[in-house]
């Protein structure tokens, strides 16, 4: 592996686990801020356990997202140091505003899990909801840098020397709102379906049921509803995308020439040699449909790049169809958690209803992975789009394959322990947080 | 807005020494505590940063922001020559944070414990560390960007006998901190007094180590001693830190735990100046000579003058937070 794959390879793998840990993050203070108001609302104990049972995993995960963040700040320098030095001024407006809401997150979070009976009891419910808000802002903000790397703006360019550079215009750039707004969804979606699964699987086990159908409810409705919200925002993101980065748009589709009506592809095989797609299902005008709300309209092709500017296209093609098939597939779950919940409420202890969350587990962050693979491998080879190649901003220093398997190392067996803690909090739910269970309050030494 | 740029600069590394500087030191004392006081020292140690430790690191990426936001060039050459001693100072960190947080959240007590424990203790040990090693090898002019070869750029940039002798220093004042700060947790008596001792133990270890320093800058040729002595406000902080000591004794003897952790901050405050004021605004010292100010290499007036804004504004939104956080949980429960 030379040098600069292993500094892709170590970035991407880097961010790909901070995704993860990032999102939970985000969206899990919701949950226990909603569980939390129907404690306070009701008086209800078991809402009480739950929203302290899910508080202990916001902290688990708040504290890896938190590192794994402070390692992606000096990352960024580590492996990029040539991008860092003209890009730092211009879109580090972001990373300073995040600066602060995260620090917020943080004190907000040490309120929230230290506070119980500490303080006015709205007073302690509002810091855990700032929990959620500021950890939301953070990942906006963050996205806000991404999207300046997609869609440049905020400095004029000339002969390799940047200049007139302004952070603010920078920060609000063209594609900050559709990824933004895509990335949240995408968190609420994945962290949803995989809560409500992993509670769906207690509940199948006939575990503290009252317990876990509550949390499974909270969870599932509001996974359902951002997956539903999801397909509207992924349109506004395709057409944004046709208008900036045409080359992204071709690559996803693996559409390698302009055509009049054009189809969109599913399924097939990528053949970049006689550049076409092998097997495909081609669903005429569809595309240009997507791309421009047209079905007559042309879409520009690969063809129309030089080839040292087409991205990877077999990976972010793949990548996309990955996406929006299991984006689909969590839509229509969602339709179906949608009719149980109005029209067959007793479908909601039925042992097939429960296995489909159990399934969907994993399908919301695989997606969630898949659309990132799509924005950053079809970003190639620019880091700056347009503006400066990826193998030019890479370190100097040799043996960074070295350091990508040891964060391998380390993000593996993270993610290890963050899987075995949070099945280990699961499995004690009837001790420790579930009021009703005969055996709450005993003292475990297992 | 330059000024206030390198103050938040300064501020936010002083503090992330002293707050960070007291959280690793907790881990140090737990590691070199015997088995008869270690889960009381743990115990403690847990009230004590619990709630706080998440916020104390993030002065270190407020530090980093501003770096790269505002000293591109100074972030870009310490993140290619000093890669190493970083990539292991971040390994330290994530091995920490997250070994601090597992072991409080894991819901089974069983032998995993002894598992989160070894980690956080050992990683304690290695982050300042390798801390005091980047800092030290910001002003030893080993950093040599026309360095021919492997070794000379990217190793012995920061891997001398000073830089050795400054990791230790952090790694003896971080527990010296963290030794003052937690007597203010302990409750019962004889706990107190085994905690003072520490401390005494601790003082000495400082005084230990920051005595190599000046020996190890002595033999390598840096003009360590001429920095802190060579001028007015060095001398002035070397006398504040002495009588800072004084004041300490005095409060330790009385038991006035809150004046033991200012004195102590303040001590390390006064180090921090002498050992800085003397080549400011110069932050990085290269091998041929020259240097990356924080006056010359700073971004456009407009990158500096938005990031001095947004971090005014932020300290609006976070100190009286921080403040009634750190107050809420200091006080006594009733």
């Amino acid at each position: 592996m030379d040098d600069f794959i292993a500094a892709r390879s170590q970035m991407a793998m880097s961010l790909g686990f901070h995704i993860i840990f990032a999102c939970v993050g985000m969206v899990m203070p919701f949950f226990m801020a909603i569980s939390h108001y129907k404690y306070l609302r009701t008086g209800n104990e078991i809402y009480k356990g739950l929203t302290k049972a899910w508080s202990k995993g916001v902290a688990i995960l708040f504290a890896t997202g938190a590192v794994s963040g402070t390692m992606l700040s000096f990352e960024l320098g580590l492996l990029w140091p040539e991008f860092m030095k003209h890009a730092g001024p211009i879109f580090g407006m972001p990373f300073s505003l995040e600066g602060t809401a995260f620090f917020i997150e943080a004190i907000a979070l040490g309120f929230f899990l230290y506070g119980w009976d500490r303080f006015n009891k709205w007073f302690h419910w509002a810091t855990g909801v700032l929990v959620g808000i500021s950890g939301l802002a953070s990942g906006i903000l963050v996205v806000a840098a991404n999207a300046w790397m997609n869609s440049p703006a905020g400095f004029d360019y000339h002969n390799g020397v940047y200049s007139n550079i302004d952070p603010i215009a920078a920060m609000l750039n063209k594609a900050w709102f559709s990824q933004a707004l895509h990335m949240v969804l995408a968190a609420f979606v994945s962290t949803g379906f995989a809560v409500a699964g992993m509670h769906a699987l207690m509940i199948l086990k006939r575990k503290n049921v009252e317990f876990h159908t509550k949390a499974f409810k909270i969870a599932a409705t509001c996974g359902c509803i951002a997956a539903l919200l999801q397909p509207i925002s992924g349109d506004i993101s395709a057409k944004d995308v046709t208008q900036r980065q045409p080359i992204k748009l071709a690559a996803m589709e693996a559409h390698f020439n302009t055509e009049e009506r054009a189809p969109f592809i599913l399924g097939g095989i990528v053949n970049e040699e006689e550049q076409k797609v092998d097997y495909a299902i081609k669903i005429p005008g569809v595309l240009s449909f997507l791309a421009h709300g047209d079905i007559d309209k042309p879409v520009k092709g690969l063809n129309e790049f030089p080839r040292e500017d087409w991205p990877p296209i077999a990976i972010t093609h793949y990548a996309f169809q990955i996406m929006i098939t299991l984006g689909m597939l969590l839509c229509g779950l969602s339709l179906l958690y949608l009719v149980v919940i109005w029209k067959k409420k007793h479908w909601m202890q039925a042992n097939w209803f429960l296995r489909l969350f159990v399934l969907a587990i994993p399908l919301g962050y695989i997606a969630l992975e898949a659309g990132w693979v799509v924005t950053e491998v079809g970003r190639q080879p620019w880091i700056i789009y347009g503006i400066m190649r990826t193998k030019d901003a890479v370190t100097p220093m040799p043996g960074i394959v070295y350091s990508f398997y040891i964060f391998t190392t380390v993000f593996v067996s993270l993610s290890a322990i963050v899987i075995f803690l949070l099945y280990r909090q699961l499995k004690m739910v009837g001790r420790l947080y579930d009021v009703t269970d005969p055996n709450f309050g005993i003292k475990s030494k297992s | 807005m330059l000024y206030v740029v390198v103050a938040y600069l300064w501020i936010s590394l002083y503090l992330y020494l002293i707050l960070g500087g007291a959280d690793f030191g907790v881990g140090i004392i737990e590691l070199f505590t015997g088995k008869n006081n270690k889960l009381r020292v743990k115990n403690t140690a847990y009230k004590s940063i619990g709630p706080i430790w998440e916020a104390n690191h993030m002065w270190l990426i407020i530090a980093i922001v501003v770096l790269f936001v505002g000293f591109p060039i100074i972030y870009s050459t310490l993140s290619i020559y000093l890669h190493i001693p970083l990539l292991l100072l971040l390994l330290g960190i994530i091995a920490r944070g997250t070994a601090f947080t597992f072991r409080h959240y894991d819901a089974i007590d069983d032998e995993w414990q002894q598992v989160y424990n070894r980690i956080f203790r050992i990683s304690s040990l290695i982050t300042p560390f390798f801390l005091g090693i980047i800092a030290a090898s910001t002003v030893s002019r080993q950093i040599d960007p026309g360095a021919s070869n492997f070794l000379a750029a990217y190793v012995l940039s920061w891997w001398n006998l000073f830089g050795i002798a400054v990791g230790l220093f952090t790694v003896a004042i971080s527990a010296y901190l963290a030794s003052i700060y937690i007597i203010g947790e302990a409750e019962e008596k004889g706990f107190v007094d085994y905690l003072m001792r520490k401390a005494k133990i601790y003082f000495f270890v400082v005084l230990g180590a920051g005595s190599l320093v000046f020996a190890t800058a002595y033999w390598t040729g840096i003009p360590l001693f001429e920095w802190v002595f060579g001028g007015f406000i060095g001398q002035v902080a070397v006398l504040l830190a002495t009588v800072s000591i004084g004041v300490l004794f005095w409060a330790a003897a009385h038991h006035k735990s809150t004046l033991m952790r200012i004195s102590a901050a303040f001590q390390v405050m006064m180090i921090l100046i002498a050992a800085t004021y003397n080549h400011f605004p110069e932050l990085v010292l290269l091998a041929d000579g020259s240097a990356l100010s924080l006056l010359d290499q700073q971004s456009s007036e407009k990158t500096i003058t938005v990031l001095a804004w947004g971090l005014l504004l932020g300290s609006i939104f976070i100190l009286p937070f921080l403040f009634y956080l750190l107050y809420s949980f200091h006080k006594k429960k009733p």
